[in-house]
């Protein structure tokens, strides 16, 4: 496999990666690093990449797992990542500022959930996985994934309406 | 969209019952103008939803740079390793050769003849300071008069 066969076989899902990574290690930089990492890994994989039947569920899966360590070794080395803020919106900002501030909100409040819930929100509500490739990318099963998936939409829900009456009263 | 149909679709997102279509529905009903004032609430969550997947990476992944670094710095590594081995040879080749040379050059055998070279290269060394004291010489005056004014 030569390096442009390769290119068009990550492009689909290069973002993706960069987004889960984003969700996951909150700053831009960091989820750059992880997008290279894993697509460095992939690259030196490309000989037996044929044996897997869907690419793209594993560069998920290693980019969860790459993302998991290394929030595990920040946070034993005792480390926080800063939250950073988004400057990608900026066509927008002048037009809904009030909304922009909301979406912060939901950004804040997913930050808060548990790594397993993000991760389960960025797959099904952002990327639009179906149920069996998110089986795949976090090996569970879809009952579980359903489950866990209303528990993190409820709980945002929750917090969405509690900011939202904050706002008014 | 009538809205008992999409409160009943919401209701199935929460329980995590929705396919993706029925996802996509909603999206498109929050992200329209006419959302029902006790359905606002959940407007900025699936504006979020669909405003992060427009987030894109924009940076280059180097695939090559790694086994290509590796070549590049065994042939670094043995070409300083090569000049390391060349400069050695070479500089002590260098310095061997004057060693044999110093002792053909600037050596008279007739001790008269030396100390005339002797004499005449003292000469020149002490005509030449001569000159530079010379010079020195006007300092005295300023000196003198100084010495005139402020009196010790």
């Amino acid at each position: 496999m030569n390096q442009n066969v390769f290119i068009e076989l990550i492009n689909p899902f290069k973002d993706k990666v960069f987004r889960l990574a984003k969700r996951l290690l909150t700053s831009t930089e960091e989820a750059e690093d992880a997008t290279q990492e894993v697509m460095v890994k992939l690259w030196n994989k490309k000989d037996n990449l044929d044996a897997y039947n869907n690419i793209e569920a594993v560069a998920m899966t290693m980019t969860k797992n790459y993302c998991l360590d290394q929030l595990k070794s920040k946070r034993a080395g005792n480390l926080k990542i800063v939250h950073n803020n988004f400057t990608d919106r900026e066509p927008q900002l002048d037009k809904k500022l009030e909304d922009s501030n909301s979406l912060e909100w939901v950004e804040k409040i997913i930050s808060q959930l548990p790594e397993q819930l993000q991760i389960l929100i960025q797959l099904r509500d952002v990327e639009q996985y179906e149920f069996d490739e998110i089986a795949k990318i976090v090996n569970m099963n879809e009952t579980a994934i359903r489950v866990a998936l209303s528990r993190a939409r409820k709980k945002i829900r929750e917090s969405m309406v509690n900011t939202h009456s904050y706002g008014i009263r | 969209m009538e809205l008992d149909k999409i409160e009943d679709i919401l209701e199935k997102y929460f329980q995590g019952e929705t396919s993706i279509a029925e996802e996509n529905q909603l999206k498109e009903y929050f992200s329209s103008s006419n959302v029902a004032q006790h359905l606002e609430q959940y407007k900025p969550i699936f504006g979020y939803f669909s405003q992060v997947k427009e987030q894109k990476s924009t940076q280059e992944i180097p695939l090559k740079a790694k086994k290509r670094n590796v070549a590049w710095l065994s042939i670094a590594a043995s070409v300083v390793v090569l000049l390391g081995i060349g400069t050695y040879f070479f500089v002590s080749e260098k310095n061997a050769a004057p060693a044999v040379a110093q002792s053909e050059l600037g050596t008279y055998d007739n001790p008269e003849e030396a100390l005339a070279a002797t004499q005449k290269a003292l000469a020149l060394l002490s005509n030449n300071v001569n000159v530079g004291i010379e010079s020195v010489q006007y300092i005295q005056e300023y000196q003198q008069s100084k010495n005139k004014i402020f009196k010790q």
